[in-house]
């Protein structure tokens, strides 16, 4: 017996109620927004990609190439086009999921030949987008430049509704049927395929969400930014938190990397901005240490006593 | 318009026999281990900064760099490879969780690399290897190019010796057929295998030796871009093959070359765009057999 749709969605509805409601009272607290914006960014990010590498097994390494694609989406929309901010900003993911159907061919690869593929291209979009020959087009190492749109409270405000939004997301790859025939693929996928789960298919919808969730962040991120270097935006440290903050948490469930981005960015901004050695030998041990003892991240700590995580 | 193709293809090929000698130690822990050491990158700038410290504090040689890269690869490469390997071979998915295990080490060795010798780029003097230059073609490289690319052919035929003469060799390429079967036949994969993580770092700190020379300088946050590199190498060159990688180095290399000297801002796509091409055309290499572990 399948419980009712809204039994099971009942623990996301409460995650994403609790996120909406600490984000948006934060600044009232804490006038640090920008800090606040960041790690919304980041709770983002780290879902997005447990979205395709805790439910499918890719580990998208250049999962900033899609940040980047949407951000620059967005700016350039409104710099040259002078679209509209929202019309601009709906370009961000569509924009990342173009860039998704391109890289489809990668899914064929697994394991760690997908990883460094992707890793590869990403930087391959960095080096065009920043490429000086097309400074005309891209703005090149110079960056863009979209200030008359600049409204930080607004792209904040954005930025809490994204975060409702990709938590709703990971709730449904948790409690679907989509998302356990995903788990089921990543297990052994010849079994998968011969249950009539549509192996192809569904992998790429979760590939292309995935993105889409990327670029998403990515046009937010520009609209809050609005005046930013290539690198900002198409910097590996971006993939690298990203994997990083979610598996600290633990990937395949939804709580895991809001936790992992919260906890971790947090002490990012403690120690990393002033001592990024530090910050980098940390988070190097952490990732060693959670390899060999913890691989099912820090929530692995309550499903091994018993406790059910969300 | 000639003498500009004969110097990329001239420099290309010194270049690419470097490169060669960049992935050959990936190679051979990938084949040997399955497991992809993306700390490689780190494990060449390691030797790097080994031969600037020969060099600036010693007051030696640069290239006594070499014998201190093997050194290094035996007092770091033994430990490490009994703490985490067989635990690694043993668990769910040994090829993700050394990738990302291995990238945490990656971020580990650049942070002490950071906070030893600060972030700055280090250079090596000229003159320690010759100081001229040698020209073939009307084409005049400096000599340190020619001590890499010789060094880097030494090597990397040292290893196909040891693959394909000795004992160990044997044991080493029976694993990187087939582990299990190794096992089942009495080799001691783990001495065995543990030999070749050493020498596969040992490789990589010796080219880190040259990269100063090569690339300008070294410093730390080059990793990335030297494993990834190493890797579309390696791929080029199928795996398990130290002449594939040296082939792969060469495509690698003059490609680079052609596209510096006549698309200069274009050419840092090189190795990403072969990485991916060959990825997904052929991803048992150009050299490979039809296999693929992926």
């Amino acid at each position: 017996m399948r419980e009712s749709w809204f039994k099971r969605a009942r623990a996301g509805l409460i995650t994403a109620a609790v996120l909406a409601l600490v984000f948006s009272l934060a600044p009232n607290v804490y006038n640090n927004s920008s800090l606040l914006f960041m790690m919304m960014t980041y709770i983002v990010l780290s879902q997005g990609l447990n979205l395709l590498y805790g439910f499918t097994g890719y580990l998208p390494f250049g999962y900033v190439g899609f940040f980047g694609t949407g951000a620059y989406a967005t700016a350039l929309l409104v710099m040259k086009l002078h679209l509209p901010i929202g019309l601009a900003i709906a370009a961000g993911p569509i924009a990342s999921m173009i860039v998704a159907l391109v890289l489809g061919p990668l899914l064929r690869l697994s394991g760690a030949y997908f990883s460094i593929a992707n890793l590869a291209a990403s930087q391959i979009l960095f080096i065009v987008i920043g490429n000086p020959n097309l400074q005309d087009i891209t703005g090149g190492p110079y960056g863009v430049k979209i200030d008359e749109v600049y409204n930080p409270t607004a792209s904040y405000a954005a930025m809490v509704v994204l975060v409702v939004v990709v938590t709703l997301i990971a709730t449904f790859f948790r409690r679907s049927r989509f998302g356990q025939g995903l788990k089921a693929m990543a297990d052994d996928p010849v079994s998968a395929e011969m249950s009539a789960i549509p192996v192809v298919r569904m992998r790429l919808l979760a590939w292309l969400t995935s993105a889409a969730v990327a670029g998403l962040a990515g046009a937010l991120y520009a609209w809050n930014l609005s005046v930013f270097y290539p690198d900002a935006v198409f910097t590996l440290e971006i993939s690298v938190f990203a994997i990083v903050f979610a598996l600290f948490g633990g990937v395949g469930t939804v709580l895991g990397p809001i936790i992992g981005a919260g906890l971790l960015y947090a002490l990012y901004n403690a120690i990393g901005i002033s001592e990024p050695q530090y910050f980098q030998l940390i988070y190097g041990v952490l990732i060693v240490g959670l390899v060999m003892f913890l691989p099912e991240g820090i929530l692995s700590l309550l499903t091994r006593r018993g406790i059910n995580v969300f | 318009m000639q003498a500009l193709l004969e110097y990329a293809i001239v420099g290309g090929v010194l270049y690419g026999i470097f490169f060669g000698l960049v992935a050959v130690g990936l190679n051979l822990i990938f084949g040997v281990m399955r497991i992809i050491n993306l700390a490689h990158g780190e494990f060449v700038i390691l030797g790097g900064f080994g031969a600037y410290w020969v060099s600036h504090s010693l007051g030696l040689n640069p290239l006594w760099g070499l014998p201190l890269a093997a050194l290094g690869a035996v007092v770091i490469g033994f430990p490490l490879y009994y703490a985490v390997v067989p635990g690694l071979q043993r668990s769910r998915d040994p090829e993700m969780l050394s990738f990302i295990l291995f990238f945490g080490l990656a971020q580990i060795i650049d942070a002490i690399i950071s906070l030893g010798f600060g972030p700055d780029q280090r250079s090596l003097p000229d003159e320690a290897l010759g100081g001229g230059t040698i020209s073939v073609l009307g084409q005049a490289f400096p000599d340190s190019w020619w001590v890499a690319a010789g060094v880097s052919v030494l090597a990397i035929l040292g290893l196909w010796l040891y693959l394909t003469r000795t004992r160990l060799g044997f044991a080493t390429r029976a694993i990187m057929a087939n582990r299990d079967e190794a096992y089942a036949t009495g080799i001691s994969v783990d001495k065995v295998s543990a030999i070749a993580f050493i020498i596969g770092l040992a490789l990589a700190g010796a080219a880190g030796v040259f990269v100063p020379y090569l690339q300008g300088s070294v410093g730390p946050g080059i990793g990335n871009s030297l494993t990834t590199t190493s890797f579309a190498i390696l791929i080029i060159g199928s795996l398990g093959n130290p002449v594939g990688t040296l082939f792969g180095g060469l495509v690698f290399g003059v490609g680079s070359m052609l596209m510096q000297t006549f698309y200069a801002s274009w050419s840092d796509l090189v190795p990403y765009v072969l990485l991916v091409v060959i990825v997904l055309v052929r991803p048992q290499g150009l050299f490979g057999k039809a296999v693929r572990h992926a």
